[in-house]
């Protein structure tokens, strides 16, 4: 009997090395493991035997039964592997096809340079705040101290829809609305639409955006605004942006300023785009002019303030080196997926 | 303004480099727009003269100079200008040299031209003549009788010297941005003003004493000013006059400021005004018929002949200057063609006067002649100036010897111009700038701008110049000292207090539109408000119709922009037609902008102004369900719900059959109390193909426009979270026959009264028809979902409601039920 279980075992061996299916190593589990299979049966004649036989008898079935186990295993295993293999191999698919077709939206690159704006002065406690943009001639120019000649008064330079109302020319008049709706502390900006009669060219645009800034306060210094300022530029053009303030004359603030920030294509040491001067200029600014504050009623002694104003085409043709206004009204999709 | 550094000089001793006088001048208000280095971009050009002058042998168009330029043997040069003639001084650019300007008829080259020997015409030539052009001078400046030619100089120089040296071209040549609030800067002395308190140096003014004077003026002529328009007239009367040309230090000045050389007096004319900024004209005393000048305001319909020769027409608002029987000039305007400056005049009347900037200003605009004077007296000059200016013109009349001064002058001054004071504050100064600077810098800073402070401790009273009209308020001295002191000095700081940011839920709704949009692949346009008010009969609105109730622009730079926009669909089409025709096979875009309506109450008031929202979509792959899709995804993100969609066959943007209106239906607050209230939210369809083919879209197209405002009221972004389901849901799936124009609403509304609270979704799956299916009918077929809240629906639950459902389609709309 000895002599038969180890036959079992070399067949079983050497089936199941030979085995390319798991069908085959089935039927090698079959033969030997199964119901009416070699092992069994040796298991189930040993009945007969003397105790002593049977045991020593059962003890190598046993260790039969195991090893014959132990290769059934492992060549399942291994025949699983390799099926698998197999499969992945049919299965394999080029990775640089292209994938699949979806497509997100984009927003406008004006839409998208305010937003900038915007994240960056809301940073910093400033309300978004909006006005029309068909304005009062009052809210334009009386009360933003422009007098009653300035030449932005202009039928030339200014569309009117009648003596009293006009297409405002800046976003300047939200200050005027600001402060005769509101007390201080005020920390507002807002963005949005102005016009000014200039014929369509690379340069100029009848209508484009500005964003406008104010803030009125006590003890509201000159420093302030240029601590706010330089913070938007760091913010706004990288940590490495340095800012220059040069005097300069608006009706509406004084002392006024505009504001320059070092070329962000060359950092400042004179390029195309800064017309080798190193420096951009980016927005104009200033404290608020009394006359203006009085218009909201403000305590000119008690309370002071800035304002500032910006482009918003400039900055974003500046900063994605666009170099035709009129693209940015032309609406070509091919243009605006650019900017996704 | 033009500023020239070498003559800049004259008035204040300015030692540093131009590149440091213009940083430094920037940091104290005088904005740089260009700086130019001339005379320096030339090389062995020298002074020549023309000993002889041979015909070509074999040209008849040039002829061969002999130069002497200070060798031993004179340089041979062919020419072939017309005026030049032997014992000419001439600029020579011999070989090897290099010259800045185009050779003549060429254009003009980077880095100049080299000039080297060649032949012409067999002949030798060691050089070139240059003309003004050659040398890099813009013809605008090149004195007349030069223009055609070789510079034939006027005096005799040493010749072989440097060209450059000897005529004293080198300068830098600054282009300054003046404001307007500072029209005192628009001169030499006044930009000196600004270099003297930039840098710390004396302002030295020109002299203006006349060594001899005869007679006086008063015989000559007389004055009289019959308009307030006229704040001051001063006359002063030169005899003897001899017109030529000027001496080149003059001539030079001139064209370095750009402007061009004529005759003595005229340049003595330009050179005080852009000295003092002070606008001068002189006049023939000849032609002021009774040597009488009156200032007054025109006749209405009055004709005048200007100095360019131009006939105009007059208004009574005009101011002028007339002799005793006619006009002679258009007063701070331009002079007339009868008592223009000629050869043969020999005594002079020169005028330096103060008009009213407006008056001024509006009669410029009324003849559309702008002119140097009118656009200095538009902006506003001090009348103090006039005399000082008129004494200058004197002064260097005689002092080149172009004729003999005349004594005295005639001055109408009515009301003396005097300098205000203005009380300044060192503590409201320094509270406004953010430092803490002393009384005594502030002095120094106000007195270097030839301020005068008066005061002690606090107070500061700070008499400004007449000049300085700008100056009245303390903020005009917080920035005076604030420019000084420079702003690059001054503390960078952030301010107190502490803000929270926000803002308006109408923007977060906008937003978030913007935000939905784009996640649904849609771009974002921008066009303009204002558009033509073609665009509403392209998009067939009808006549009596609210979108054609336009605000008008007065002054519109076209038709094409006249009006704002009462709706955003025609720009919207516009975009897409603009895609379509440049080979976009498909688009799909949105645009979310203000609307304008006129204000139809109060006519002088703001007109009524909204948001609306457009989206537009064409392609292979669009349908008008893919943009109802959208729309209905963009309600669901933002908490619209109850949205219907009422067919709608009436408005002529949209195909009759495939347009509907966009109706949400919401709890409002009304006066009894909370009740459902219908809001229109807009309209969408295909866009009708006679309105396709007006833009140009070649293609099925879709569109919808949104009244945003409406859509915001209804918005509702709060989420509240609902339990997921504990128990099973069963669904039966249903195919039902149809009549053709019953409508998925219709049965979906039966279905779901029917239904009752088990019934949790309806949702349409398929619709079929052709093959077993009837003429003039569809198989539409639904899934019903049933499920309770409380327990696991039986079979025979579902199956009693869904049997009533099956029973009320059949009963209310005669669907049945088709085999599936």
């Amino acid at each position: 009997m000895q002599e038969r279980l180890k036959q079992i075992l070399e067949e079983s061996k050497k089936q199941l090395q030979e085995a390319v299916s798991v069908a085959d190593a089935e039927d090698v589990r079959v033969k030997v493991l199964g119901k009416k299979g070699q092992l069994t049966e040796i298991l189930r004649s040993m009945g007969q035997l003397a105790p002593e036989e049977r045991k020593e008898l059962g003890q190598a079935a046993n260790q039969v039964r195991s090893e014959v186990e132990k290769m059934l295993d492992e060549t399942f295993e291994n025949l699983k592997s390799k099926a698998r293999e197999a499969k992945f191999k049919a299965e394999k698919i080029d990775v640089t096809e292209p994938g699949k077709f979806y497509k997100l939206g984009t927003k406008h690159p004006v839409t998208i340079t305010i937003e900038e704006i915007s994240r960056v002065f809301k940073s910093m406690g400033f309300t978004l705040t909006e006005g029309p943009e068909v304005e009062t001639v009052f809210n334009n120019f009386d009360a933003l101290n422009a007098g009653p000649n300035h030449p932005a008064r202009d039928w030339t330079d200014t569309f009117y829809v009648n003596d009293d109302v006009l297409l405002r020319t800046q976003t300047s008049p939200v200050q005027v609305r600001t402060l005769m709706n509101q007390k201080p502390p005020i920390r507002v900006f807002a963005p949005g639409r102005c016009f000014r009669c200039d014929t369509p060219d690379a340069t100029h645009s009848p209508m484009f955006h500005q964003v406008e800034g104010l803030v009125v306060d006590e003890g509201i210094t000159m420093a302030d605004l240029k601590g706010v300022l330089d913070s938007f530029a760091k913010q706004m053009f990288g940590p490495e942006a340095r800012t220059k303030f040069r005097p300069h004359h608006f009706p509406f603030t004084e002392p006024s300023a505009e504001m320059d920030v070092s070329c962000f294509k060359c950092g400042g040491k004179g390029c195309k785009v800064c017309k080798g001067s190193g420096w951009i200029e980016i927005l104009g600014c200033g404290m608020v002019h009394p006359n203006v504050l009085k218009v909201g009623g403000i305590d000119t002694e008690k309370y002071t303030g800035f304002a500032f104003g910006m482009g918003v085409e400039r900055i974003a043709m500046l900063k994605y080196g666009i170099d035709d206004i009129r693209l940015l009204y032309e609406n070509d999709m091919r243009f605006i997926e650019q900017f996704k | 303004m033009i500023v020239s550094l070498e003559w800049l000089k004259d008035y204040t001793d300015v030692k540093v480099s131009p590149e440091e006088f213009c940083e430094r001048m920037i940091m104290s208000g005088s904005n740089l727009e260009t700086m130019e280095m001339v005379g320096e971009d030339m090389s062995k050009v020298v002074v020549g003269k023309i000993v002889k002058i041979e015909k070509h042998p074999d040209a008849d168009k040039l002829v061969v100079c002999q130069l002497d330029v200070g060798e031993e043997e004179p340089v041979q040069i062919v020419t072939g200008a017309p005026n030049v003639f032997e014992g000419a001084y001439v600029p020579v650019a011999l070989h090897g040299s290099r010259i800045p300007g185009p050779l003549h008829g060429q254009p003009k080259q980077e880095g100049g031209t080299k000039i080297t020997k060649g032949k012409l015409r067999g002949v030798v030539s060691n050089g070139m003549l240059c003309s003004f052009g050659e040398l890099g001078f813009e013809d605008k400046v090149v004195p007349v009788n030069q223009r055609d030619g070789i510079w034939i100089l006027g005096n005799e120089y040493p010749v072989g010297t440097d060209f450059a040296d000897t005529m004293e071209l080198k300068d830098a040549i600054i282009d300054f941005e003046i404001t307007p609030n500072r029209p005192d800067c628009l001169s030499m002395i006044g930009m000196a003003r600004e270099a003297a308190a930039t840098f710390g140096t004396q302002l030295k003014y020109p002299d203006t004493k006349c060594e001899n004077e005869e007679g006086n003026a008063a015989d000559y002529v007389s004055v009289e000013v019959k308009s307030p328009l006229c704040k001051r007239y001063v006359a002063r009367v030169v005899k003897d006059v001899k017109v030529e040309e000027s001496p080149w230090w003059l001539q030079r000045r001139l064209i370095h400021a750009g402007m061009r050389p004529i005759n003595n007096i005229v340049d003595i004319t330009n050179y005080v005004m852009l000295e003092y900024g002070q606008p001068i004209h002189a006049f023939d005393i000849e032609s002021l018929a009774g040597h009488k000048i009156i200032v007054d305001t025109a006749k209405e319909g009055e004709k005048f002949v200007t100095l360019d020769g131009t006939e105009r027409t007059l208004d009574d608002k005009m101011l002028m200057i007339n002799d005793a029987e006619k006009p002679v000039a258009v007063a701070g305007v331009m002079g007339g063609l009868n008592s223009e400056i000629e050869d043969s005049t020999k005594t002079i009347v020169i005028e330096c006067a103060n008009f009213e900037a407006n008056s001024v200003r509006t009669t410029s605009k009324r003849l559309v002649l702008r002119t140097e004077a009118s656009g200095r007296y538009e902006k506003g000059i001090d009348p103090n100036l006039c005399e000082a200016a008129a004494d200058r013109v004197c002064r260097l009349i005689e002092l080149i010897g172009a004729g003999k001064v005349v004594g005295g002058k005639v001055d109408i001054y009515p009301q003396p111009e005097s300098a205000k004071t203005v009380h300044a504050r060192v503590s409201r100064i320094n509270h406004v700038l953010g430092i803490e600077l002393d009384r005594e810098q502030m002095v120094k800073y106000l007195e270097s701008l030839e301020m005068k402070v008066e005061g002690a401790g606090d107070d500061m009273y700070v008499t400004a110049p007449t000049i300085r009209q700008d100056i009245e308020i303390e903020e005009d001295i917080v920035e005076e000292v604030a420019r000084l002191y420079g702003y690059d000095n001054l503390p960078v700081t952030i301010p107190k207090g502490n803000n929270e940011a926000s803002q308006s839920y109408e923007r977060d709704i906008k937003d978030l539109a913007r935000d939905t949009m784009c996640a649904m692949g849609a771009n974002e346009i921008q066009t303009y408000s204002f558009v033509s008010p073609k665009g509403v009969d392209n998009v067939r609105i009808d006549e009596d119709s609210w979108e054609r109730a336009f605000v008008q622009i007065l002054n519109p730079l076209g038709e094409d922009t006249s009006v704002m926009r009462t709706i955003l669909t025609p720009q919207m089409l516009e975009v897409m037609g603009r895609n379509y025709s440049r080979n976009l096979d498909a688009m799909k875009a949105f645009e979310i902008g203000n609307t304008f309506m006129a204000n139809m109450i109060d006519p002088k008031g703001l007109p009524y102004e909204s948001d609306n929202m457009s989206v537009g979509v064409y392609g292979k792959d669009e349908d008008f369900f893919t943009l109802k899709g959208m729309l209905e995804e963009l309600f669901d993100k933002l908490g619209i719900k109850r949205v219907k969609y009422i067919p709608e066959s009436e408005y002529g943007v949209y195909h009759p059959g495939r347009c509907a209106r966009i109706v949400a239906t919401h709890m409002a607050e009304l006066e009894n109390g909370p009740a459902e209230e219908e809001v229109e939210l807009g309209i969408m369809g295909e866009v009708h193909p006679e309105v396709a083919e007006k833009y140009g879209i070649g293609t099925r197209c879709y569109l919808a426009e949104l009244m945003f405002e409406n859509v915001t009221e209804l918005a509702d972004t709060e989420k509240v979270y609902t339990p997921l389901p504990k128990y099973p849901a069963m669904s039966r799936d249903i195919a039902l026959l149809a009549d053709e124009d019953m409508t998925v609403d219709q049965i979906e509304d039966v279905i779901r009264q029917a239904g009752t609270e088990i019934l949790r979704a309806i949702r349409l799956f398929d619709i079929y028809r052709g093959k077993q299916v009837q003429e003039g009918k569809k198989s539409m077929a639904f899934s019903l979902t049933y499920r309770a809240a409380d327990r696991t629906l039986t079979d025979e639950d579902v199956q009693a409601v869904h049997g009533k459902v099956l029973e009320a389609l059949k009963e209310k709309l005669g669907v049945t039920l088709r085999d599936m």
